[in-house]
């Protein structure tokens, strides 16, 4: 199947390049193709400005060595790498890492979260009921400077579909942003912790909630919804950043209008051009309930000016109510940040069969073809939730590559030549029959778990899961009032019998480097600095630091619980590198330590329980932030 | 007035005993709480008004067992039980489909179906998903959620490829409106669709509260192919093991069957002859 797959992609995109743009074959081009990040090293008065330098280096310079030693936004950069120039931790001496400080956030729900450091303070935001605590690390065991409570409703945490996580808070111009459970965004004085301003974004009574961190681009500050299992219309709105106002916002589905598609939206592939196709790709009326939520990340390519976001899967009709494409779900828009009009789009998954949501991190690179007399493409890399790695044309939206790293059963590969993804027709779900071996399940090769790019390596470090999925027979449920039946949908290990590894992948070869197995699905971020020192977490609560070369495992500490966060690192006061991470397990794939659910039933968690029967034997819940140092 | 001023206080050891001995004559058993998980908003089931049959069911299990009630109130959407029963904070669920593998639940108490709904004035005679008119009617659906799980209606009208004329009314609805699944009534009788395919106890209480009249029809088949209920046996819920209180509620029910029934009629709960008995569809 994966060969299958493989060969279709390689046909593909030779035919195309010959025919429509370059002379020489995508595979020679490709293969020898050397990489660089998107580099930025934003300054906490203007993040904007420092990153709009990012675009214009020449490929092939070395990357900056100089860091400013702060994390301002959970991916670090507009470009989403999550590197760090700071190299005082290497390779060498990462064994020596100690705990230097922690605190606890009193919380025992699932930590998705990444710190964030300005100044000589760090930022940490908890889930429901998403404290905001203030650290000073200019003192001993960095004490509490000040906390800020949001009022947030409690019914909140009946909405929520996957655990009441928050996945961080975004700093710029003086304030600290993030958003609540409950459907808010909130402004903070960064400095005194008194609440700037607050505005309900999202309503509750309608099943949508917040759990994604903002980005602020150019005063804006971008927010997107979650709740598609609630029937609710997915969007990305923009805030003002002064004074929350709302600027823009931009559905998932619908018409142009209410999309943002006007005359500048100038898609690749022709079946994204059209007159609202946010309508007639669905069923009469069956968008206005769509989905497409965007709850994952957005990243900013200053020089194009351009913000690029997914959209979640198509909801809340069963695949056989909803023929068509289900625009514009489980796809990713380039858009203007200034007024949010799109400018491109592209749909991972036509028609989303398996609750592919689309809204994976995008990290931006600009990408070198050897030989090619210094031509370098603008790319988008997105490890996307149906199994491929894709490299896309960030100007255009043209698919130049999409290899699987993971076993892929539920599709065929995608044809560069249109730029679909292959149906695989016996793989297709439905009411009342029986599909066994859809690779990879629900939650998809990758999640939401960011991944890092290091321009000293040229690799994609990719925490991810391995699972596949069976969906049998039907079983009753019951939700306000109303019985129902639905598929009894069970998870477990992939190929290999690990149900996570930790990749490094080549975008530009579109292999992988080397991989490490984990027991249980990688659901933490990843973080990959300039000592060539890559960190992540497992759900067991093992903080590990590999060679970012080899993939050898450097250092490794137990931390309290299982490990869902963002690790992230910074220059302290006092000049030392330090390297922080939430312990905290929970999430949709924790949430059978977090939420007690009962291992006996298989199906709960939407089957993911099944795949996590021995978590709560590894691990129990507790929030606590970590933080490392060298002796 | 003195029994609450007392109660303010005293100390926390003796409220128990204090409540039991002033709230009421009864015997010292009577400080037993029937705690029950329940949606604050969903009509005709339950309220924190307690308008609903199953706020009546409550009382009536709690009187037979010499119990007061006590609510624990959330949303019943996904992770209700999660929140609720299975975090040990009420112990009692009132309404649960009999198969459902959450819960432990007792011997029904009730048996509905869903059924078409339209206007009287119409003079539509639909009673079955094979009924021809169904493919050019405007029907509406009550829905849940993606992730493979519909209501029964959706699927048989999927299988049938009715599909283009269906709009989806989500269970979930507008939470800060009262009794958010009832909107698919209102669509019915403003004739915003001709037909809807809706639970029978939503139904029956909504239906006569619309100010035109409505008719109601339990939908054929009982059982659509391959596997496909629209009848389902409803019980009381309790936690996995709770079989003691299981146990009691049975019992319960048994006694108060004629109770219970004549509660059931008076909310309009539609309830199916068996399938096979004469009538049945």
């Amino acid at each position: 199947m994966r060969d299958t797959a493989s060969g279709h992609r390689w046909e593909g995109s030779e035919q195309f390049y010959r025919g429509a743009i370059l002379a020489l074959g995508l595979a020679l081009g490709l293969a020898g193709c050397r990489t660089r990040a998107s580099k930025e090293d934003g300054k906490p008065a203007a993040p904007a400005r420092s990153a709009a330098l990012a675009g214009a280096r020449v490929a092939g310079q070395p990357p900056a060595q100089q860091d400013d030693g702060q994390w301002l936004m959970p991916a670090k950069d507009y470009a989403s790498t999550r590197y760090s120039a700071l190299a005082q931790i290497n390779t060498a001496n990462v064994a020596q890492l100690k705990p230097a400080w922690t605190f606890s956030t009193g919380n025992v729900r699932g930590h998705e979260g990444a710190p964030l450091v300005v100044g000589s303070t760090m930022y940490v935001v908890t889930p429901f009921p998403n404290i905001l605590y203030a650290l000073d690390l200019t003192q001993p065991g960095a004490p509490l400077k000040w906390k800020y409570e949001p009022p947030v409703l409690p019914a909140a945490q009946g909405v929520a579909c996957c655990d009441v996580v928050n996945r961080g808070a975004a700093y710029d111009d003086g304030k600290i942003y993030y958003n609540t459970l409950d459907g808010q965004t909130v402004a903070v004085d960064a400095a005194a912790g008194g609440e700037v301003w607050r505005t309900m974004v999202a309503d509750i009574n309608k099943g949508e909630s917040i759990t994604m961190a903002p980005l602020v681009v150019k005063g804006k500050v971008l927010v997107g919804n979650s709740g598609g299992e609630f029937g609710v219309r997915g969007w990305l709105t923009a805030l003002d950043s002064g004074s929350g106002r709302i600027a823009w916002r931009a559905y998932s589905t619908g018409p142009d209008k209410d999309v943002l598609i006007g005359p500048r939206f100038k898609p690749f592939y022709p079946q994204d051009r059209g007159k609202d196709l946010g309508v007639s790709t669905w069923p009469p009326d069956a968008w206005k309930i769509g989905g497409g939520t965007m709850w994952g990340w957005i990243s900013y390519d200053p020089e194009l000016n351009l913000i690029y976001h997914g959209t979640a899967n198509p909801g809340p009709w069963n695949p056989d109510i909803r023929p068509g494409d289900n625009k514009w779900t489980a796809g990713i828009f380039a858009r203007d940040p200034d007024t949010g009009e799109a400018r491109w789009f592209y749909q991972w998954s036509p028609h989303d069969l398996y609750d592919y949501d689309g809204i994976n991190e995008n990290v931006l690179l600009d990408l070198e073809l050897q030989g090619q007399h210094g031509q370098r493409r603008k790319v988008l890399v997105r490890p996307e939730r149906n199994g491929y790695v894709y490299v896309l044309d960030r100007v255009t939206g043209e698919v130049l590559s999409a290899n699987p790293f993971v076993h892929v059963t539920s599709s065929r590969g995608v044809d560069l030549k249109t730029g679909r993804l292959i149906e695989a027709p016996d793989k297709k779900t439905g009411f009342g029959h029986i599909v066994r071996d859809v690779c990879p399940a629900a939650p998809g090769a990758k999640d939401w778990q960011p991944s890092a790019f290091s321009p000293r390596t040229g690799l994609l470090y990719m925490p991810h899961n391995n699972l596949c999925m069976d969906e049998e027979g039907v079983e009753a449920n019951y939700i306000a009032g109303t019985p129902f039946v639905g598929a009894n949908v069970r998870m477990y290990a992939g190929p290999g019998g690990n149900r996570g590894a930790f990749t490094a992948w080549d975008p530009a070869a579109g292999r992988a480097v080397w991989s490490v197995p984990e027991p249980f699905p990688a659901w933490s971020g990843a973080l990959v600095t300039a000592g060539d020192v890559v960190f992540y977490g497992t759900m067991e609560g093992w903080f590990k630091a590999l060679d970012a070369h080899t993939g050898k495992e450097l250092w490794k500490f137990k931390t309290g619980s299982g490990i869902i966060g963002q690790p992230i690192t910074y220059k302290g006061p006092d000049g030392k590198q330090y390297v922080a991470i939430f312990s905290g397990v929970g999430g949709w794939s924790g949430a059978i330590v977090a939420a007690g659910l009962d291992p006996r039933d298989g199906t709960a968690a939407l089957g993911f329980v099944n795949a996590m029967k021995d978590l709560p034997q590894k691990t129990t819940p507790g929030g606590m932030l970590y933080v490392f140092a060298l002796p | 007035m003195s029994s609450r001023c007392r109660r303010a206080l005293l100390a926390l050891a003796i409220l128990a005993l204090l409540a039991g001995a002033c709230a009421r004559p009864a015997p010292p058993r009577a400080a037993r709480e029937l705690r029950v998980c329940a949606d604050p908003n969903n009509l005709p089931f339950s309220n924190r008004r307690l308008e609903g049959f199953e706020n009546r069911l409550a009382e009536i299990v709690a009187r037979d067992l010499g119990a007061s009630v006590r609510y624990t109130w959330w949303a019943q959407r996904r992770g209700f039980f999660r929140n609720t029963l299975k975090a040990g904070v009420c112990d009692v669920v009132l309404g649960v489909p009999a198969s459902l593998q959450m819960v432990a639940p007792t011997r029904p108490y009730y048996r509905s179906t869903y059924v078409f709904v339209y206007r009287r004035d119409r003079g539509f005679k639909i009673r079955s998903f094979n009924d021809p008119a169904l493919k050019r009617l405007r029907i509406g659906v009550q829905i849940v959620g993606n992730d493979y799980a519909n209501t029964p209606p959706v699927h048989a009208l999927a299988a049938r490829g009715i599909v283009d004329n269906v709009t989806g009314y989500t269970v979930y609805g507008d939470y800060a409106r009262p009794n958010p699944p009832a909107r698919i009534l209102d669509a019915v009788a403003s004739g915003e669709i001709d037909v809807a395919v809706v639970w029978g106890p939503l139904a029956g209480y909504f239906a006569p509260r619309e100010p035109v009249a409505l008719a109601l029809v339990p939908v054929a088949p009982q059982i659509d192919l391959p596997f496909l209920p629209f009848v389902y046996d409803i019980a009381v819920g309790v936690r996995r093991g709770d079989e003691r209180l299981r146990g009691e509620i049975d019992a319960v029910l048994e006694r108060r069957r004629g109770e219970i029934d004549a509660l059931l009629d008076r909310y309009g709960v539609p309830r199916p002859t068996p399938a096979g008995s004469p009538g049945a569809a």
